[in-house]
């Protein structure tokens, strides 16, 4: 049987096209107006061609900046991953316990940033915060405002403590699936607590670790919001991340058409790494199943 | 290896059972011998998965208390009681290759390389699997995840006993009969004790020289197909064990007769003291034959042919009643009487049999 042609068919298409089109497209294109022309407001307008482009590829400001941000994430992911997966083994796995352990997960997820910001803000000042108290009465020298070390270790804490229940929650959906069987026969056949692991509770993790890894990367690749309430980006530059730069460089300095070019390349970068995490997982995993 | 005993034996899922319903497995007290190849038969729910996993360590009785040999072992665990179990879900691990799934138990035990590598290829050719063995677990059919299954649990040679957890069920008829004379060959070879789960009675009586039938938490009888055949101890193991059934039939019990409730005296073929609660007598089908001379009237309703033999369904005083004709046998129809095989008749009292005050007695009289 032939398929009925009828081009009108793709008028079908055009309210998806319309609202893609307002959502993304156009604020995306404005962006790029922006990144190859020169501007002093008023809507006027002068070709600029790839010199922003140019001189952010060269600026050693944006290259620390990128520095700073690729070393965030792999500190966060190392961390999380392995902290996520710790948790979600150690869970109760049902009755009253499992529950309570899942609400006491969730809540910090349930913060908004800048609240979670906020908390941190003040839980690590070192005259009213009890953390920064705490550590000033046990003899620790620390303030985040002016250690730089300080600030990084703050940050990252909350950073793994505002979302390791994200990767731990994934994880304990992951080896609930396991039927119990599993377990039986690895008793059976005298399995270490590792292999347990490694052959049974890995395998049926990995595709949600797939998820985790990537919801984690991107979410830290473009992190602003905690860090700039918490330091504001120092002291100095040293928590100037990504997204914390380019603010500081479209917003406070005005500097529109580097700033969009430096937006664009963000934007590809992170679609960049994204894709390059999910096709080599994807392809480990159909290379185990050779 | 050893002889398994299971004493005062009773097993409840709830942390504090009430009543019996409670109880997955009820009180029971059973010797299961070293070396004996035994089928453990009975209906979904009732108990076997729960029996197999208390005598391997993988559930701990809530009562009573199992014996390997003299060795008390009901708090020892799965890996100190050294029992291989396949499950009635296949598992295999699937990141591994077929090689190294089968080969796992013997690697976690710490055996040697050289030893590993020969008993695998000979599992692998018991398995039909040599061609498969560097692949990846993953992917493969139900059925060859159920020979690993099945592979995994007879790769070690020391073990005390081997559970089979209905190990064949997706696996095709002739796969499945290769498969369960391969269980035997090894059962002759290494004499260990296997205990093997299933819904289906041929598989049992052809696997086992002991078949134990599970009733409702219960084991309701241990013994030869023969046992099971000619004296079911339990209305159940009559019902069960054969196809089609045990025939039963109300009856008060007199002496060395039965007086059926719905007129028509039986003769028993032995003497039986006073019999008290719900009594019936058990007649299999190839015990009774259709006659035109002297016998209990039967309505026929149908004959079926299944080759050997033909099933005649009947009914007698309005119940169902099954019969079998033997081949050669011509069903004429003023056959309309049915007579049974003396002293094949057994006698019930609330579904558990009565056994005769004196057979010899009884029918010398
Ligand atoms: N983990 C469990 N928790 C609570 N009840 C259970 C559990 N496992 C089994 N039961 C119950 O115990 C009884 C016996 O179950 P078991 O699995 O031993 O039966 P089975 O004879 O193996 O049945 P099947 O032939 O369906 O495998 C059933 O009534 C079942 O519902
Ligand atoms: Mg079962």
């Amino acid at each position: 049987m032939d398929k009925t042609v009828n081009n009108k068919a793709w008028f079908l298409v055009l309210p998806v096209l319309v609202l893609v089109a307002f959502s993304a497209v156009i604020p995306l294109m404005t962006v790029v107006n922006y990144s190859v022309n020169d501007t002093f407001g008023n809507n006027q307008f002068f070709w600029a061609g790839l010199e922003w482009f140019e001189e952010m590829v060269t600026s050693s400001r944006l290259h620390d900046a990128l520095g700073r941000q690729v070393l965030f994430s792999a500190i966060i992911l190392a961390i999380e991953v392995p902290l996520g997966i710790f948790i979600a083994l150690n869970m109760p796995k049902k009755g009253f316990w499992a529950s309570l352990c899942l609400v006491l997960m969730a809540l910090p997820l349930l913060i908004p940033f800048n609240v979670v910001g906020t908390i941190w803000q003040i839980f690590g000042r070192v005259d009213i915060g009890l953390l920064g108290r705490g550590l000033a009465a046990i003899g620790i020298d620390y303030n985040y405002t002016n250690d730089a070390l300080d600030a990084w270790i703050t940050v990252i804490v909350m950073d793994v403590w505002h979302w390791t229940s994200l990767v731990a929650l994934l994880c304990y959906a992951g080896l609930q699936s396991i039927a119990q069987a599993y377990y039986q026969a690895a008793r059976i056949d005298q399995a270490s607590r590792w292999a347990v692991f490694r052959y049974i509770e890995l395998p049926k993790m990995q595709g949600v670790l797939l998820i985790a890894v990537l919801l984690r990367f991107m979410d830290s690749f473009m992190i602003y919001t905690e860090p700039f309430v918490v330091t504001g980006g120092g002291p100095g530059n040293s928590t100037t991340f990504l997204s914390i730069d380019l603010v500081k460089m479209a917003v406070g300095q005005f500097d529109l058409g580097p700033a969009a070019a430096f937006s664009i390349m963000y934007f590809l970068v992170i679609l960049l790494v994204s894709w390059v995490f999910y096709t080599v997982m994807t392809n480990l995993d159909k290379a185990e199943g050779q | 290896m050893a002889q398994i005993t299971l004493q005062n034996l009773a097993h409840s899922y709830y942390p504090n059972p009430q009543s019996d319903k409670d109880y997955a497995l009820k009180e029971m007290d059973h010797v299961w011998q070293d070396g004996g190849a035994y089928a453990l038969l009975g209906s979904s729910g009732c108990g076997k998965t729960t029996l197999l996993n208390i005598i391997s360590g993988l559930l701990r009785p809530s009562h009573g208390r199992v014996l390997f040999g003299d060795r008390d072992v009901t708090d020892a665990e799965t890996a100190a009681r050294n029992i291989a179990q396949v499950f009635q879900f296949p598992v295999v691990y699937d990141t591994m290759t077929v090689r190294d799934n089968l080969a796992f138990p013997l690697r976690n035990r710490g055996m040697e390389a050289g030893y590993i590598k020969a008993r695998v290829d000979q599992i692998a050719a018991m398995i039909g699997m040599e061609e498969m063995l560097s692949r990846k677990a993953r992917g493969l059919t139900a059925d060859a995840k159920q020979k690993i299954s099945l592979g995994r649990g007879m790769v070690r040679e020391d073990v005390n006993a081997i559970l089979f957890d209905e190990p064949l069920t997706v696996i095709d008829p002739h796969m499945k009969w290769e498969l369960r004379t391969q269980l035997k060959q090894l059962h002759r070879q290494f004499g260990h004790t296997m205990i093997y789960v299933t819904h289906d009675q041929t598989e049992a009586l052809t696997f086992a020289d002991k078949v134990v039938v599970m009733y409702d938490g219960r084991v309701v009888q241990m013994g030869t197909p023969e046992e099971l055949f000619e004296t079911p101890a339990h209305t159940f193991v009559g019902y069960f064990i054969g196809s089609p059934g045990m025939n039963f039939l109300d009856a008060r019990i007199e002496g060395s007769r039965a007086l059926l409730a719905g007129g028509g005296v039986v003769d028993l073929g032995a003497g039986y003291g006073p019999v008290s609660g719900h009594s019936q007598i058990g007649i299999r089908p190839e015990h009774a034959l259709l006659t035109d001379e002297e016998g209990l009237p039967v309505t026929i309703r149908r004959v079926e042919d299944v080759g050997r033999h033909r099933i005649i369904r009947a009914e007698l005083n309005g119940h169902a009643f099954n019969l079998t004709a033997p081949e050669g046998l011509a069903i004429t129809p003023d056959m309309t009487r049915v007579v049974f095989a003396p002293g094949k008749v057994n006698v019930y009292a609330d579904d558990w049999r009565v056994t005769p005050r004196a057979a010899a007695a009884g029918r010398a009289a």
